[in-house]
């Protein structure tokens, strides 16, 4: 930091000033040169304490879910939430999927995309400032190095500092944990995919299957250095989100801004200045705002791809506005609309006018008919899904035609054809379903292995959340020709479960 | 190391600052278009440093280097054709319970086990693929002079065990003394009957099974079947499959059912011929192919089967 003179203190001395580049800014980052680390400094505030809150509960959701227990008796896993790929099923609560159903999977993430583009065109970036796994995870990541290395300023001393066994001591402690909560993170991830406690037993005991280990390794490689070493660099170059969003922004859009109307010009000496007689903004241009961006720009440089809308450095100017005794909201969360407004204010009648305008704030810009499209096309979404979870068949029946041969022609002169005949039981308990021949007048059907059954009806258990496949033979008279249309009925009769499944018998040609 | 390329062999004056950007040229100049010495990105380039020392650790560990006859085998001593094997090893494990199991049952106890017969009706199903669809067809429709194994008309019997019989030993399949064998007279061939009782024969064959036919030839016909065919056919035309005499009063021809293709088989009978595969399949082949074809839906039951069920 250097020695403390004149130059380092802004506010006529009631804040330091921060020796802070913002590495990633639009002006000093080349896409040549090697990038520049970023090291932040911890902050505390509003929206600092709500970004814990948040970490704590997605890794707290995410750590947990897998060893949550549902009871769903004897055939069915007892894990609340489980994507049983082996057995094609998704558990999820009282709500089982099989693959055929996907489309409630295709459904929510149809919610999924609307829902962050209503939260995106009210509260901007949100998801990337607070839940975006890569956020929470470098947000933790930094965390421990800030636990064991010192905040910004001692960082950037050990990260200058030649090899010696303190320094050895330190990353050493930090690589360590960092490689724990990766493999903590990696470890977590596979519990979704089979019965958690004893596939921690497997993992423990070396029994659990390769592929198991394999997914933990490479989810703790892509942890580590995602969150370790590449951190912002992830959200500038890889992720295509931020152009999505920054794209879904507009004037009534949430965005963390500078409000520069009231901050320019900034000055470090306010007073000199005055003195001067120089026009003097509220800024006291301490680079507080952005020593503490994970993102290493300056948010005064307006808005940018780069910033991920973390609300970092409003709790850092707050903080600085708080000591030299100015209002809050130099940094603040406001719309285009708000700001422009602000703008024209203080222009006109001056920045106290803009700031006591400023204080009156409107939410008018929540509820517009963009945010009320998205809001009704989600609420439509997740109301039709539900509606047809509650309303979906337990039963479902497939019938596929065997078509070499087509048809056989018997002894007696009659015709058979020949059906592989799918019943699913999707529920967890055994079900008998009667299966009935519809609009076939005089035909007679049997399935292989009851071939003594014959008739127009059968009856078939199925065992519970399982296929029964029967091979079915359906035969009409002698002289059938052509081309029939008809149906397998096939019925719960306890549940009154009734499903139609159409069919075609086909004779020799008239 | 790209700031150290050379450029084109006599381009080397080319190069330049370029005044806009400040970054040198690579000397390279097409159509007036001059290319800037940029150094690629660092992933891409660690990337690639790690591919190479990839690929030397996999030159090493695997089969890599070409030799004249053969190739390196790698230290790992992995080769595809050995790894196939494995696989096949280890599906033949997983199924060998059941197979054992197929060996030593009877057929209609394998059949009556829902899990094994679903075994055995798709081992025999692959099976029948390659072995039996060159004269069956893919479905065991068949075809002229081939019988179709779907239906319910069985020349030599159509329990499980008598279709187990015909697969072991075949159809005059001389080499198996046990194969079965039929021979029907060439009456006309060998002057058994002449030209008008074989007409009138066909018309009262025609009669059994109620097709088109001339009622008074039929009649005429009558008695000389009953002298000449019906000790195997049957009186009633319902044939002996202890014999291999198919029944000629039902709607299922083998050649064909018009009075023409009737009258050649009366003259000069075809003998249609199958192999035995007793040595050439596992017995548990067999014994899945016998449930396949039982199971396509025309295999008839023993008297055993229809108390059991």
């Amino acid at each position: 930091m250097g020695k403390l003179t004149d130059e380092t203190f802004a506010a006529g001395g009631a804040v330091e000033t921060l020796d802070a580049d913002a590495v990633n800014s639009r002006n000093e980052r080349s896409l040549y040169a090697a990038r520049v680390k970023v090291f932040p400094q911890a902050v505390t505030g509003t929206f600092r304490r709500l970004k814990w809150w948040i970490m704590a509960v997605t890794l707290g959701i995410y750590w947990v879910t897998p060893w949550i227990r549902w009871d769903r008796g004897p055939n069915a896993p007892d894990q609340a939430v489980l994507v049983d790929l082996a057995n094609r099923r998704f558990y999820f609560a009282f709500i089982e999927i099989w693959p055929q159903e996907f489309y409630y999977v295709a459904g929510l993430l149809i919610m999924a995309g609307l829902g962050l583009f209503l939260v995106t065109s009210v509260v901007g970036r949100a998801w990337c400032g607070y839940t975006c796994p890569q956020t929470v995870w470098t947000d933790l990541y930094i965390a421990v190095e800030d636990f064991i290395e010192g905040d910004r300023n001692a960082r950037m001393r050990l990260d200058k500092a030649p090899w010696g066994l303190e320094k050895i001591r330190k990353r050493v402690s930090v690589h360590a944990l960092w490689i724990l909560i990766a493999i903590a993170t990696g470890g977590a991830w596979v519990f979704y995919f089979a019965d958690a406690p004893s596939l921690a037993v497997d993992l423990a005991t070396l029994e659990a299957p390769p592929v198991a280990y394999m997914t933990i390794a490479i989810l703790t490689f892509t942890t580590y250095v995602f969150a370790g070493f590449m951190r912002e660099q992830v959200c500038t170059y890889m992720c295509p989100w931020p152009r999505i969003q920054g794209a879904m922004l507009d004037e009534d859009s949430l965005i963390v801004t500078y409000n520069d109307w009231r901050g320019e010009q900034r000055s470090r000496h306010q007073k000199k200045a005055m003195r001067e007689g120089r026009d003097v903004g509220d800024c006291v241009d301490c680079n507080a705002c952005v020593a503490v961006c994970p993102m290493g720009i300056d948010i005064r440089d307006g808005q940018q791809l780069e910033c991920i809308t973390c609300a970092l450095c409003i709790d850092a100017c707050d903080n600085i506005m708080d000591k030299v005794g100015k209002p809050r909201g130099l940094i603040a969360y406001s719309t285009l609309k708000d700001y422009n407004l602000h703008h024209a204010t203080a222009t006109t009648s001056g920045r106290e006018a803009a700031r006591d305008e400023q204080r009156r704030v409107s939410v008018s810009h929540v509820a517009r008919p963009r945010t009320l499209i998205y809001l009704g096309l989600w609420t439509l979404v997740g109301v039709a899904m539900l509606v047809t979870l509650l309303l979906r068949d337990r039963l479902d029946v497939n019938v596929l035609h065997e078509r070499n041969p087509l048809f056989v022609t018997l002894a007696d002169g009659s015709i058979r054809n020949t059906y592989a005949v799918k019943v699913l039981n999707m529920e967890l308990g055994p079900r008998t379903f009667s299966v009935e021949l519809q609009d076939l007048p005089g035909a007679v059907m049997w399935y292989a292995g009851a071939e003594d059954q014959r008739g127009t009806a059968f009856e078939v258990a199925v065992e519970p959340n399982r296929v029964r496949e029967l091979r079915v033979f359906v035969t009409a008279p002698a002289g059938f020709q052509g081309v029939d249309d008809f149906a397998f009925v096939v019925t719960d009769q306890k549940a009154g479960e009734t499903v139609r499944a159409a069919a075609q018998l086909h004779g020799p040609q008239p | 190391m790209a700031e150290s390329t050379p450029g084109a062999a006599g381009a080397q004056d080319e190069r330049r600052i370029d005044e806009t950007t400040g970054v040198e040229t690579t000397g390279h100049v097409w159509d007036g278009i001059e290319e800037l010495n940029k150094p690629l990105p660092r992933w891409w380039l660690w990337t690639f440093y790690a591919t190479v020392i990839w690929s030397l650790g996999y030159v090493i560990a695997y089969p890599a280097w070409p030799l004249i006859n053969t190739a390196t085998e790698g230290v790992l001593g992995w080769n595809s054709r050995q790894a196939v094997a494995d696989d096949l090893a280890a599906a033949e494990a997983d199924r060998q319970t059941f197979i054992d199991q197929i060996r030593e049952l009877p057929l209609e106890e394998i059949r009556a086990d829902e899990a094994l017969m679903q075994v055995a009706f798709r081992g025999g199903q692959s099976a029948f693929k390659v072995n039996c669809v060159q004269c069956h067809g893919s479905g065991a429709e068949g075809s002229v002079g081939y019988p179709n194994l779907n239906d319910d008309a069985w020349i030599w019997g159509g329990t499980l065990e008598d279709i187990h019989t015909t697969i072991l030993h075949g159809i005059r399949h001389e080499p198996d003394p046990d194969t079965r064998l039929s021979d029907m007279l060439a009456f006309g061939r060998d002057e058994f009957l002449d030209a008008a009782q074989i007409s009138d024969t066909t018309q009262y064959v025609l009669s059994l099974s109620g097709a088109d036919h001339d009622a008074a030839a039929a009649s005429a016909g009558e008695m000389i079947y009953v002298e000449n065919c019906a000790a195997c056919h049957a009186e009633d035309g319902s044939g002996t499959p202890e014999l291999g005499a198919p029944a000629l009063n039902d709607a299922v021809w083998l050649y064909g059912g018009s009075a023409e293709i009737i009258e050649a088989q009366i003259y000069e009978p075809r003998h249609g011929v199958m192999p035995g595969w007793t040595g050439r399949l596992d017995p548990v082949v067999i014994k899945q192919l016998a449930l396949y074809v039982h199971a396509l839906g025309g295999g008839q039951m023993t008297s055993d089967a229809e108390t059991a069920n």
